[in-house]
């Protein structure tokens, strides 16, 4: 009996448990259905997403730096270039201990505790794989002893990057530029400017055809895990390296005329092709060491250029404005004949001219007693001057000199490039809200007062002149940039600035005479020994006014003057004489007289200028080289 | 041939030949093939070596196999003698983790017992579904119906899962608390007690909340919206569904998986590897594995319909769902459904005291196929 009701009951529970097992195994089936399910979304419905995931999870794409394109002048010689930086690096994971491995190190390159100090801290901020710089540009000896010792140096390797090398260093410094680090302004999203290693243009020909010496960037698919250290190179696209840069700078002659201006203070030159405008010289001096910018300028380096009261950092060819002296005196003899002066009308010169309660000086205390406009120009005669000055008035001077150049930028390719100034009515009414008043025409007229030029503008000017009266303006590359790319220069013919050939005629013979004749200025300085000889006009201007004290007393010598009061001695010329091909202008700040301290130099300059076209006559007879390949 | 008398329980002791013959080697095939995928696996997960995880598993699978089958011999009734000391000692080992354990990933979980490291917590997942059985095979049909009869059962379940609780380790708490709770259903209990527990649970979930550890919060949180913060307590999450999803129908390969070999994954080797499979072999190779997990449950489920004795069906079916509580809830928890909890998955996770727990556990699963008609009496002293 109790057995059956067991019975019985063994088989109500048997039954209960078969229907909740059938629930249980539904239930169980049910939610392995749900995991097939996501499964399925995860891995067929959006499998691309995770896949596309998966990829920027593991790819990381790297930025290569395109090589710089070099920078050459017309021959071919490098101005700027890259150079292989070898820098000795330590990767801490590899090394046993980063301490033990540094002693092992200074033992072939010495490394000060400062540097050690960087280094350490450097190592416990990265990560410990990434490579830590122990020393940069390294010399050749000290990376092939690394390599010699290197199972002796755990952790230890070379590295090869890349730094901006100037061959001619400051000689050409206010020309290139120099590059540097990306200012936070510079970012425009580029990721290229992001790179540690990057440099960017920042003054100069470096600054102006940044984008065309840049290249275009590559880059480099690399597998890493998800610690970031890298596993393997998947692609690689190497980009395109920077155009080279062809300039119509002479090398040599710049690295003449940079050593001739470094034995005055502060001085500024200018050689021109007058046919074309080719700017074959730019110097100024004193100058500064572009590396030191590339590798990152110090603070009081830094400030000591910024201080320093001759200007280093600024570009006095193109920046420096300076009253132009008796060189503008061309301007004002071809105004004069323009209105209509002959170039035989002769001014009496009694050593000054009086207009009202004022009395103008001449240079020439005495006089030069009755000239023509040759003679007037040859010996300077600020009388002479005067008189035209007065009788022109200032607009016609100004459109004069416009005409050659001055007043206005001449469009260099170079930052930085100043106006100067050319004074009229006009102006000095807009200036000063006063009235012109006839005196400042006689000032004007011997390119005083108000006129400022620059040397480029006073070259172009010479140039202009020379040329037969067109229109040259000046650059310093072979190739211009056009939309984006780099181009040939058109060789187009200059517009004619509309000057009579016998009133440049007239002007030729006078700057001939200031040379040759033994009345003029620069007599002392002309060429006998030569198939060639030079032209040109001196000028001197002054940086303060002389009172009537000074005359009466006597005018002091230049070395009792301090150097800032001292007049600026100014040059322009030109070579050869008879087919002409070199304008150049000298200015030396605070130097003197023009025809004893800037001529002497114009004539150094020219001559160098003409023995370097014999001698590349007689080596390399064809025209000057191009740098053939430009991409290649 | 064993004669069965006519209600269908023997008393008659089997022969150890007779033993073998009923093991149901289909299963054990099974267990070989899942475990198999974990080789495959572990080996990918040493870059393609059997060092140091592929070649320790197989041995330790080899033991294991062999346990298995020893214990599968076992009588029955011995586990229904064995259930109170063997539940006893494995609260005791509860408690000595507690007080002596190595503190491992945050949480006392091992026992070094010298020549083997145990956890406890695997150990306890068996032994409180044989005392549980044991309890409601010896009480009938009506006794379940009376409350009062139950709380010596939930006693025997909230101890140890307390316990385990406090190492702490959620995953397995909850599996075990799943595991009785699926044995109370299968005994009999009425539905209308769990929907009762249920909502007694739903209104003490902010005391648990206040209960549970920082890292523990966090992982529920983050579970919640993962992409809130990808690079700290979302990324594990983030990074699984990325391996996953990137494995696609057909997977990278063996070895092929970028987001585990370039340790995108945490922990490929144990909690994560469904997830390598998963890339690896895509959702061909993880349905492959869902599909032999289904084989094993279904194989569980025929041993817990054939047994004739309470304590064999409830044993059979708290054994098994233990295991597949286990697996779906770590793939669940790889493929973003439920919090990363640290779950293994069974039989292909890399652990050696898992592994053997496992299969000591299949053994006595394996034990009450081959006992399936030995009479258990109502208490183990009669």
């Amino acid at each position: 009996m109790n057995r059956l009701m067991n019975r019985d009951r063994d088989a109500a529970r048997s039954k209960l448990f078969t229907r909740r097992l059938a629930l249980l195994a539904g239930g169980k089936m049910a939610l392995f259905g749900v995991l097939v399910g996501r499964m399925y979304y995860l891995q067929v419905v959006e499998a691309d997403k995770y896949r596309t995931m998966a990829d920027d999870n593991r790819i990381n794409l790297r930025l290569l730096a395109p090589p710089r394109g070099r920078i050459v002048d017309r021959y071919g010689k490098v101005i700027a270039e890259n150079q292989l930086n070898y820098r000795v690096v330590v990767v801490a994971e590899q090394t046993g201990s980063v301490a033990a491995t540094l002693d092992a190190l200074s033992e072939i390159v010495p490394i000060s505790d400062t540097e050690r100090r960087r280094i350490l801290r450097e190592v416990s901020r990265k990560r410990r794989f990434l490579p830590v710089t122990v020393k940069d540009n390294l010399a050749w000896d000290d990376v092939s002893r690394i390599a010699v010792n290197s199972p002796d140096l755990p952790g230890v390797s070379i590295d090869v990057g890349s730094t901006r090398l100037y061959p001619f260093g400051d000689t050409t410094s206010h020309l290139i530029g120099y590059v540097a680090p990306p200012a936070e302004s510079d970012l425009t999203g580029d990721p290229l400017l992001e790179l540690p290693d990057f440099r960017i243009g920042r003054n100069g020909i470096e600054r102006v055809y940044d984008l065309a010496l840049r290249g275009r960037a590559g880059n480099t698919q690399i597998e890493v895990n998800a610690l970031g250290r890298p596993i393997r190179e998947l692609a690689r696209n190497e980009g395109e390296p920077g155009h080279d840069i062809v300039l119509t700078l002479d090398a040599a002659l710049q690295e003449f005329t940079a050593k001739r201006l470094a034995q005055e203070e502060s001085a500024a030159a200018v050689v021109m092709d007058v046919s074309n405008g080719d700017v074959l010289t730019m110097v100024s001096h004193p100058s500064y060491d572009p590396h030191e910018f590339a590798r990152g300028i110090s603070g009081p380096a830094w400030r000591a250029l910024l201080a320093n009261s001759k200007a280093p950092l600024t570009n006095k060819a193109i920046s420096g404005q300076y009253a132009p002296g008796s060189t503008y005196k061309m301007m004002v003899a071809l105004a004069a004949m323009e209105s209509g002066v002959s170039p035989d009308f002769r001014v009496n010169c009694p050593g000054h001219m009086e207009l009202g309660d004022n009395k103008f000086h001449c240079w020439k205390r005495g006089g030069h007693g009755p000239l023509d406009m040759i003679e007037a120009l040859s010996q300077s005669c600020d009388v002479y001057f005067y008189e035209m000055g007065r009788r022109l008035g200032p607009e016609r001077m100004a459109d004069m000199a416009r005409r050659f150049g001055l007043g206005a930028t001449l469009s260099i390719d170079l930052p930085g490039e100043r106006a100067g100034i050319i004074p009229t009515r006009v102006w000095k009414q807009a200036r000063t809200g006063k009235g012109w008043a006839t005196g400042e025409s006689l000032v004007a007229s011997i390119g005083q007062g108000y006129v400022l030029t620059t040397p480029l503008q006073l070259a172009t000017m010479t140039a202009r002149l020379v040329n037969g009266g067109f229109a040259v303006s000046p650059h310093l590359t072979r190739d211009i940039v056009q939309e984006r790319r780099l181009v040939e220069r058109p060789q187009g013919n200059f517009p004619s600035i509309g000057v009579p050939q016998a009133n440049l005629a007239v002007m030729l013979r006078g700057m001939r005479a200031v040379i040759n004749d033994p009345r003029g200025t620069a007599f002392r300085q002309r060429i006998v020994d030569q198939n060639w000889t030079f032209g040109g006009k001196t000028g001197t201007s002054q940086v303060r006014r002389i009172t009537e004290e000074e005359r009466r007393v006597g005018l002091r010598k230049p070395d009792q003057v301090p150097w800032r009061e001292r007049d600026h001695a100014l040059f322009v010329g030109y070579a050869p004489l008879e087919s002409p091909r070199y304008a150049v202008s000298v200015i030396v700040e605070h130097g003197g007289g023009g025809s004893a301290v800037a001529a002497p130099i114009a004539k150094e300059v020219l001559s160098e200028a003409m023995r370097l076209e014999r001698e590349r006559e007689r080596t390399r007879p064809q025209s000057p080289a191009r740098v053939a390949e430009r991409s290649g | 041939m064993p004669v069965h008398s006519a209600l269908g329980q023997s008393n008659k002791r089997l022969s150890l030949g007779e033993k073998l013959r009923q093991i149901t080697w289909g299963l054990a095939l099974t267990i070989l093939a899942v475990s198999s995928i974990g080789f495959v696996m572990l080996y990918s997960a040493a870059g393609g070596d059997w060092d140091p995880w592929a070649s320790r598993q197989i041995s330790r699978f080899a033991m294991g196999f062999a346990i298995m089958i020893a214990v599968a011999t076992v009588d029955i009734r011995f586990w229904m003698k064995a259930a109170y000391p063997f539940y006893a000692l494995s609260v005791v080992l509860l408690v000595a983790v507690d007080l002596m354990g190595e503190v491992g990933m945050g949480a006392q979980r091992w026992l070094d017992l010298g020549f083997v490291q145990i956890q406890p917590a695997e150990l306890a997942k068996i032994s409180i579904v044989l005392v549980i059985a044991r309890y409601f095979h010896g009480i009938n049909h009506e006794q379940i119906g009376n409350p009062l009869y139950l709380v010596w059962p939930i006693l025997l379940t909230l101890v140890p899962a307390f316990l385990i609780f406090k190492q702490p380790k959620l995953g397995t708490t909850l599996v075990v608390l799943t595991t009785t709770a699926i044995v109370f259903f299968m005994a009999g209990v009425r539905m209308w007690k769990f929907i009762l527990v249920a909502s007694a649970a739903a209104g003490a979930v902010p005391i648990a909340w206040s209960l549970l550890r920082d890292y523990q919060r966090q992982r529920v949180l983050t579970f919640l919206n993962p992409e809130s913060d990808p690079l700290g307590a979302g990324y594990h999450i983030i990074q699984s569904k990325i391996a996953l999803g990137s494995g696609g129908i057909w997977g990278k390969g063996l070895g092929g998986g970028t987001q585990s070999h370039l340790q995108f994954l945490p922990e490929k080797q144990t909690d994560f590897i469904f997830t390598m499979l998963s890339e690896e072999f895509g959702f061909v190779g993880g349905l492959v594995l869902i599909g032999l997990y289904t084989i094993i449950v279904l194989y569980g489920l025929a041993i817990a319909l054939r047994a004739r004795s309470q304590f064999g069906r409830l044993v059979a079916v708290g054994l098994l769902s233990g295991i597949y509580l286990n697996a779906l809830i770590n793939m669940a928890m790889v493929m973003g459904l439920v919090p990363v909890v640290g779950e293994p998955l069974p039989l292909v996770s890399y652990g050696g005291t898992s592994m053997l727990t496992l299969l000591f556990g299949f053994g006595i699963l394996i034990g009450v196929y081959v006992h399936r008609d030995v009479a258990v009496p109502r208490r183990s002293d009669t």
